[in-house]
């Protein structure tokens, strides 16, 4: 009988436990899971129960050796990004790629460095290309579950007497991955192939030395190669000592110990993410929605690309009676041809990064809450792209638009249980995304991504304001960065950074407020510049009275005559543009070209010496009626320009007396003032049902601008739950539908179409 | 575990509590009696006496009815509807949806561009207190924000009877 290739090849010996290849491991470990309910089928904990305090202490140097990891190897990079803002995280894993331990940082990736892996496993790396002790493996492909380009990720297992023990995870966010616009986020893109350069769960070195065939294509492949280099070793020293880590505990507890402890420390996970929720929370549904505009129409792009459309992203959250924790995103609309589309590792993990904040604010962020959560993300929507060509670069723009109101949902509970300090209206879109790239001061080329982001102003609660320009939900460590370290690394002077006053949603208790920096084009060639942000819409609502944070917008100014009024010691445009409807830095110059408009994202411009460019910093919803708020924190705000006098006065209904520049709230007129405003709401407002009326006519004649048509048709095609609700709730006959191809607007890639596949 | 009193928690509702006290609570293990100790803080707060079954927004709560209805009440003593309904649809509203309604709240370029998005204002009929904004495009349905499970929440989760009075 004839011998197949296949047959006759030497079969490597498996590297999983017990003589079992990796693959057969991750298959039994869900399916136990499964059958069961507990991690790995774990009914009791014998080791914690038993041990406690050995648990514990192993728990103890895991999750310090972690942490020491990444705050040991972030002196590594030169990246402010990674050395200034913290974007890196590293995680500990069981060989089948559950995690077990993690560190602070950019968390959102313990989950799709371990999406990473199991890629690995479920393609079978252990045969091919092997995957031995001392290797060093590389992913950052969007497709197989990454967030976005940039965050590239650092893999290796760890191995103790040739079985696989686990793996260390380490992740960066790097400057610039050689898309088709600089920077780390870019605008331009539309597909993967403009994405930049994407590696998928590469072996790049062995026997802990990198390969020379990497080395050189990686840096040939992207701009700002020192920092993707430094980065990369960020990310290997990391690791390498999270495996030393592993093995010293070993030796001192024994491998079965370890192993038994990483089974219970997850099933712990999953046990305390239950035991948060029934303590935190009210059984039941919460709903709510997000929207973020893609105002494309106007840019430089391919043809099929350019039309202005909304990202839709309702979701309800349904705490079970069981405490089973399940967000199903029914009614989100179709990915398209833009950066801001996600995998539903990015969105879930992005959703645990948002509940160790909130839900389960301690340190055992592990799988173990994934096994006690359920998703509902559908296929073809842009966290689910049914087609290999979407583009995530700039994910974010709808990752963090889609998150802010689940916490939002949360906060319900949070309020009806008295847990008033747990309360949160949302957060702020971070954004704009300031970028650009070429060759920079140093004649080097380069690339940027201002990562002052990392502090807008964060939602309020039920009983305090948010906190101002101060955070970034995808970074609980958030931090501006320092001025001076920005000039030194981007071809952009400092023009000034002020606090933008209403940028914060009104309430009675308001959110942060978000801020402004401006920047002067100073030393670069051949430079571009573009801004990613939320423009036309206010990514997410107020909470239980209070209003959304204010939206964005772009202020550039080109080709100025700031240079020759320098020369001249005429006044130049400084600071923030603190009031819009009267605005300032146009009085201070001249420029061929200003965008003072709301399209906050666009694509790359030539940018040179004595250009402008503002970056805006957004800040956080409101929480309450701002008829209640205290009026002596409103002349607090007024004071201390955190608020203008006319928002003062007609938002919060306060009455001021002016002395050279000091306001004093005039408490008796302010009670009288907010009576009137109060009676002013009801003479200009309508009963509910009445107002529907009106606007289901409207609806019936599809009076709408095209965006919005747009969305509804998306959603109607993937949905027919959010269709039939649509209709039931606005009482719209049957025959009566919006469909994409009647909208005169490019219809590429609109694959999954439920109205198609009825006829 | 910490536990706090009726005084603390008349601080906490009022907004009063220093940042260090707040910071406390928010790192303590949350403390099982706080639902109970609240409710009845926020009962003695109302003018009416159908018991509070939870508090459902600021100013909102479901309330029995001595007919055995829960109902959605404002705390001026406005009656929306049944709990299950949207109470949003039985209040008023105001929307903004023109630049100059926008800008009575943003400054310019600040708000959001009204042909993509509205802002919707729910106000109580009787008190006018602004309940609820929404921020959507038009079109969107009334987003019915929350629907408790309070039955499986008092007999199974807190294991406590419902209240019947006041």
């Amino acid at each position: 009988m004839t011998k197949l290739v296949t047959d006759v090849q030497q079969k490597k010996k498996p590297i999983g436990w017990d003589g079992k290849s990796l693959k057969q491991m991750r298959k039994e470990m869900d399916e136990i899971s499964k059958e069961t309910g507990y991690y790995a089928g774990l009914r009791s904990l014998p080791f914690k129960e038993t041990d406690p305090i050995r648990f514990e202490k192993i728990y103890s140097k895991l999750r310090g050796g972690v942490v020491h990891a990444r705050e040991t190897a972030k002196k590594v990079a030169a990246s402010p990004i990674v050395e200034q803002e913290g974007e890196l995280c590293f995680s500990l894993y069981s060989p089948e790629a559950d995690s077990i331990v993690t560190s602070t940082g950019i968390i959102i990736h313990v989950g799709t460095m371990g999406a990473a892996i199991k890629f690995m496993i479920e393609n079978e790396y252990e045969d091919n290309p092997g995957i031995n002790d001392r290797d060093i493996f590389c992913n950052n492909d969007n497709h197989v579950g990454n967030v976005h380009t940039c965050d590239v990720h650092t893999l290796i297992p760890i191995f103790w007497e040739g079985e696989v023990i686990g793996w260390a995870g380490g992740v960066t966010h790097v400057i610039d991955t050689g898309a088709s616009a600089p920077g780390s986020m870019p605008m331009g893109p539309v597909q993967r192939y403009d994405d930049g350069y994407q590696v998928t769960c590469r072996k790049i070195g062995q026997n802990d030395i990198l390969s020379k065939d990497w080395l050189l294509e990686s840096t040939r492949s992207v701009r700002a190669v020192k920092y993707w280099t430094l980065d990369e070793k960020t990310r290997i020293a990391g690791c390498h000592m999270i495996r030393d880590l592993v093995l010293d505990v070993i030796k001192e507890e024994g491998v079965d110990a370890y192993k038994q402890f990483m089974r219970e420390i997850i099933e712990d996970g999953r046990r305390g993410f239950v035991n948060q929720v029934k303590t935190m929370l009210i059984p039941g549904k919460y709903r709510q929605a997000s929207f973020v505009d893609v105002p494309f129409k106007d840019l430089d792009l391919p043809s099929f690309a350019k039309l202005n459309t909304i990202i839709h992203t309702p979701s309800e959250i349904t705490v079970h009676k069981d405490a089973m924790l399940e967000i199903d995103f029914e009614g989100a609309n179709r990915w398209g041809w833009h950066p801001f589309n996600a995998t539903p590792v990015s969105i879930t993990s992005g959703i645990w990064v948002m509940l160790s904040q909130t839900l389960v604010p301690n340190d055992r962020i592990n799988d173990g809450a994934y096994y006690a959560s359920k998703f509902g993300i559908p296929y073809g929507s842009w966290f689910n792209p049914d087609d290999i060509r979407s583009a995530h670069s700039n994910t974010w723009h709808a990752l963090v638009a889609a998150w802010s109101p689940l916490w939002r949902g949360l906060s319900r509970s949070y309020f009806g249980r008295g847990y008033l300090e747990e309360v949160n209206a949302g957060n702020a879109h971070t954004s704009n995304w300031l970028m650009g790239g070429g060759y920079d001061q140093y004649g080097q080329l380069s690339a940027m991504n201002s990562f002052e982001t990392s502090a807008c102003g964060v939602g309020a609660s039920a009983v305090q304001d948010g906190i101002n320009h101060s955070a970034a939900l995808w970074n609980p460590e958030g931090d501006m960065g320092d001025m001076e370290i920005w000039e030194l690394l981007e071809p952009l002077i400092f023009l000034g950074r002020q606090v933008l006053p209403g940028s914060g949603g009104a309430g009675k208790y308001r959110g942060g407020n978000g801020w402004q920096s401006l920047r002067l084009g100073w030393g670069a060639q051949e430079w571009t510049m573009f801004l990613a942000g939320a423009g036309v819409i206010a990514t997410d609502c107020g909470l239980m009275g209070g209003y959304p944070a204010a939206a964005g917008y772009r202020f550039q100014a080109n080709k100025t005559n700031i240079k020759e009024r320098i020369a001249k010691r005429l006044p130049i445009p400084l600071g923030g543009d603190v009031d819009p409807d009267y605005p300032t830095f146009e009085g201070n110059m001249e420029a061929e070209v200003i965008h003072r408009d709301r399209q906050a994202v666009s694509t790359q411009e030539e940018f040179v010496d004595y250009d402008v460019i503002m970056n805006y910093l957004r800040g956080g919803p409101g929480f309450g009626d701002p008829l209640e708020r205290n009026p002596k924190l409103v002349e607090s705000d007024l004071n201390e320009k955190y608020i203008l006098l006319r928002y003062a006065e007609q938002v919060y209904g306060c009455v001021f007396t002016e002395e050279k520049g000091i306001y004093t709230v005039d408490l008796k007129a302010t009670e009288e003032k907010r009576k009137e405003i109060g009676k002013r709401r009801i003479d200009r407002s309508v009963p509910t049902k009445e107002w529907m009326e009106g606007e289901r006519t409207k609806i019936l004649n599809k009076d709408a601008a095209i965006q919005v048509r747009h969305m509804y048709a998306q959603s109607f095609a993937l949905s027919e739950k959010f269709t039939d609700e649509f209709k039931s709730f606005w009482n719209i006959p049957e025959e009566w539908m919006i469909y994409e191809e009647e909208l005169g607007v490019p219809t590429l890639g609109a694959h999954i179409n439920r109205f198609k596949q009825k006829k | 575990m910490a536990k706090y009193d009726k005084k603390r928690m008349n601080e906490l509702i009022d907004g009063t509590l220093e940042f260090y006290q707040l910071k406390e609570m928010m790192s303590s293990h949350k403390d099982p009696e706080r639902f109970e100790i609240y409710r009845e803080v926020l009962q003695e707060r109302v003018s009416w006496d159908d018991p509070i079954l939870l508090p459902y927004g600021l100013h909102l709560y479901i309330v029995q009815k001595s007919d055995g209805d829960r109902i959605v009440k404002c705390d001026c003593g406005h009656e929306f509807c049944n709990y299950k309904e949207n109470w949003k649809l039985h209040a008023r509203i105001f929307v903004r949806d023109t630049e100059e309604k926008m800008n009575e709240i943003y400054p310019k370029l600040m708000s959001p561009d009204p042909e993509w998005q509205v802002i919707r204002e729910y106000y109580c009929p009787n008190c006018a207190v602004q309940l609820e904004v929404e921020a959507v495009p038009p079109w969107y349905p009334i987003i019915l924000d929350f629907e408790p499970d309070i039955d499986t929440f008092y007999k199974e989760w807190i294991k406590r009877p419902m209240p019947t009075k006041a």
